[in-house]
């Protein structure tokens, strides 16, 4: 890539919220500590001094109030973007989110839309216990009205953003807590923007289709290398948009490996691992070799001391052994 | 008089006499819906405002157009009284796609962009966040423009009556909060679910200067909320009136009523806004019973063709289930 730079992940969120704060006045930053402090992960430091308090505007602790204020903000023609600190946070705002954003432009006969971006941390492997590490992702993607989007990339964190801020909908945008300090390159300023919509293949193979997103990406990037130092070539998809889900892309891969292996670090029960095996059933049954997997955490709040964390949640050996099941190697 | 800046209410006779026939609309609209219920025309949750029609028609009387309001489950009577088509309200209670909202919310989520009229939220206490949110735009794009969100009593324990009611204070944001406090949250008494019942002072402890209204009395409430508005618009930042009302009716049409006297309901009947104000015109001579006759007919007039057109309006197509979940691709245009 020409022009292409290497940020960290926290960077280049902080890159596209100064982005879309210099390109479109009508954008503000809302958010518990998204001012002095600079951003509960730091995203938004050095942005308070650079575009004042109006538009870097600090809250109180009152999840709901301003992400309902940030709903109606956006019905009075502003584009806010509301950080919620971690997703388990944003339990205290579900009412507005589910409530109202959700359901405003259907409930008003199409009247009212909700352009709004809210953006929250979210996952496990910082060793913060059951009330920070939480992935219900799937709680959102299950809401009809609701666009949510898992940047798992440096990439995507410095380019979905803007898309986000364009679309005229909800759109909830998920940073998995671990990926912050990750580095990947980025396209040269200007040329960052990217889609909202499809899955990316990260990896192409011919054996097993790995199908994730956020956090688990990495290790099961990790997990396919391993597995092809055994010649076991796996495709690895990163779903990027969690609603809708990019059947294309799944089905497309799944037909062509016969095998599928979804790693998702929500929990089993009614998870998006379970809806994606769903759909694999519904619309790719006829091709497989073998039982769809899952890879996904273990039913339990998590735990705070590290090697009970790492046993509740997707690992690179939990993920080479459920592809090695389905080839029954 | 027309909607101002001025905070008294000059009482001419054309004023008393548009205020009342918004009461008599009202009253008369929610009576037919009650039948309209009966004759399983309308269906659902059907929440009547019959006895707090003073609090609407006041409270209105000092908004201007591009004011913005947000109301409750609640709303028939707030929505008339901004000026909503009655037919379009009637055909939205019948559920048809020429409703208010497409048919798509009800009795409890009228919505018109036309009159900037936010719903219609069935959440109790969800439509405060809202309401500053709507205020915030307004103050960070430098229009002055009010907005004002209705609730009940009953919202004042919720969280976000609170965390609302903070944010606005703190940002100093332009909304007019109006608590009808009719006594009853569902079959609840205030006296049983709060520690203070005086809601009024909930709001003082957000340094959020308030007032307690008669809600019985249109007059009492178009004054306190011009008083209010007019300290809003001034850049003072929020107001909040408490109206002490009363429902005549049920909470729902599925309520028996078990938690209430008769006696209790016959006594605020007594001093109910229309029969109060009527009473008072009449006696004052700025109206007589001809007036009151004309009224009548009118409005009868106005709620016939309100019907017959949510007769004959037709359903929304079933191939249209799905459409404005999510803001079609081709017109990113957003209302505002």
């Amino acid at each position: 890539m020409t022009g292409s730079r290497t940020l960290t992940y926290r960077e280049a969120i902080r890159e596209a919220l100064r982005e879309a704060l210099q390109r479109d006045e009508r954008v503000f930053l809302m958010g518990e500590d998204v001012g002095r402090y600079g951003g509960a992960y730091a995203c938004s430091k050095g942005l308070l001094e650079e575009f004042g308090d109006e538009r870097v505007r600090d809250t109180p602790l009152s999840e709901s109030g301003f992400t309902g204020a940030g709903i109606g903000a956006a019905l009075g023609g502003m584009r806010p973007i509301v950080e919620i600190m971690t997703v388990n946070f944003s339990l205290l705002a579900l009412d507005q989110i589910v409530n109202t954003a959700a359901t405003l432009r259907h409930m008003s006969g199409g009247q009212f839309s909700v352009p709004i971006v809210i953006r929250m941390a979210t996952g496990a492997g910082r060793q913060l216990a059951a009330q920070h590490s939480h992935s219900l992702e799937c709680w959102f993607a299950h809401v009809p009205g609701l666009r949510v989007v898992a940047p798992a990339s440096v990439a995507d964190a410095r380019g979905m953003l803007w898309t986000a801020l364009q679309d005229p909908d909800p759109v909830i945008m998920f940073e998995h807590a671990t990926l912050y300090n990750e580095e990947g390159e980025v396209a040269a300023e200007g040329e960052t923007s990217c889609d909202l919509d499809k899955a990316a293949i990260r990896r192409s193979g011919k054996d097993v289709s790995l199908i994730t997103y956020s956090g688990s990406l990495g290790k099961t990037l990790d997990a396919a290398q391993r597995l092809a130092g055994d010649g076991i070539d796996c495709e690895v998809i990163d779903l990027r948009s969690l609603r809708p889900l990019d059947d294309a892309t799944i089905m497309s891969s799944v037909t062509k490996t016969a095998r599928a292996v979804i790693v998702d670090e929500g929990w089993r029960s009614g998870s998006l691992a379970g809806e994606i095996s769903a759909r694999i059933m519904e619309q790719a049954f006829y091709s497989l070799d073998a039982p769809v997997e899952r890879v996904c955490s273990q039913e339990v709040p998590i735990p705070y001391p590290s090697h009970l964390e790492q046993a509740a949640t997707p690992q690179v050996e939990s993920i080479v052994a459920a592809v090695r099941k389905t080839l029954r190697t | 008089m027309a909607a101002g800046t001025d905070t008294k209410v000059h009482l001419v006779r054309e004023h008393a006499l548009e205020l009342l026939k918004q009461m008599i609309l009202i009253r008369r609209f929610e009576e037919k819906c009650a039948e309209l219920y009966s004759a399983e025309k309308i269906r659902g949750f059907l929440h009547l405002y019959i006895g707090e029609e003073a609090n609407a028609v006041g409270v209105m009387q000092a908004l201007e157009p591009d004011d913005a309001i947000v109301a409750t489950y609640r709303e028939h009577g707030h929505a008339l009284a901004r000026g909503l088509p009655p037919s379009e309200i009637m055909a939205e209670m019948y559920g048809k796609a020429a409703g208010s909202s497409r048919g798509r919310g009800g009795s409890m989520h009228i919505f018109d962009a036309r009159h900037r009229f936010y719903g219609g939220n069935a959440i109790v206490g969800g439509g405060l966040p809202l309401a500053v949110g709507l205020a915030l735009a307004d103050k960070m794009q430098g229009r002055n423009r009010v907005t004002c969100c209705f609730f009940g009593e009953g919202a004042a324990a919720e969280g976000e009556f609170h965390e609302s009611l903070n944010l606005a204070a703190l940002w100093n944001l332009p909304v007019l909060f109006v608590c009808e406090n009719n006594g009853y949250a569902m079959g609840t008494a205030l006296n049983r679910s709060e520690s203070n019942p005086d809601i009024s002072q909930h709001a003082s402890a957000y340094s959020i200067t308030s007032e307690a209204v008669d809600g019985m009395n249109v007059i009492d409430v178009e004054a306190a909320a011009r008083r209010a508005v007019k300290a809003i618009r001034a850049g003072k930042g929020p107001r909040f009136l408490e109206n002490k009302t009363y429902r005549f009716r049920a909470h729902s049409m599925f309520d028996a009523e078990l938690y209430r006297d008769k006696v209790e309901v016959e006594k605020w009947k007594k001093i109910g806004p229309v029969v109060r104000f009527t009473d008072w015109l009449l006696e004052s001579g700025m109206i007589h019973e001809s007036d009151i006759d004309i009224i009548e007919q009118e409005v009868a007039r106005t709620i016939e063709v309100a019907v017959v057109f949510a007769e004959q309006a037709p359903w929304e197509p079933v191939e249209d289930l799905t459409r404005d979940v999510m803001t079609p691709p081709v017109h990113d245009k957003v209302a505002s």
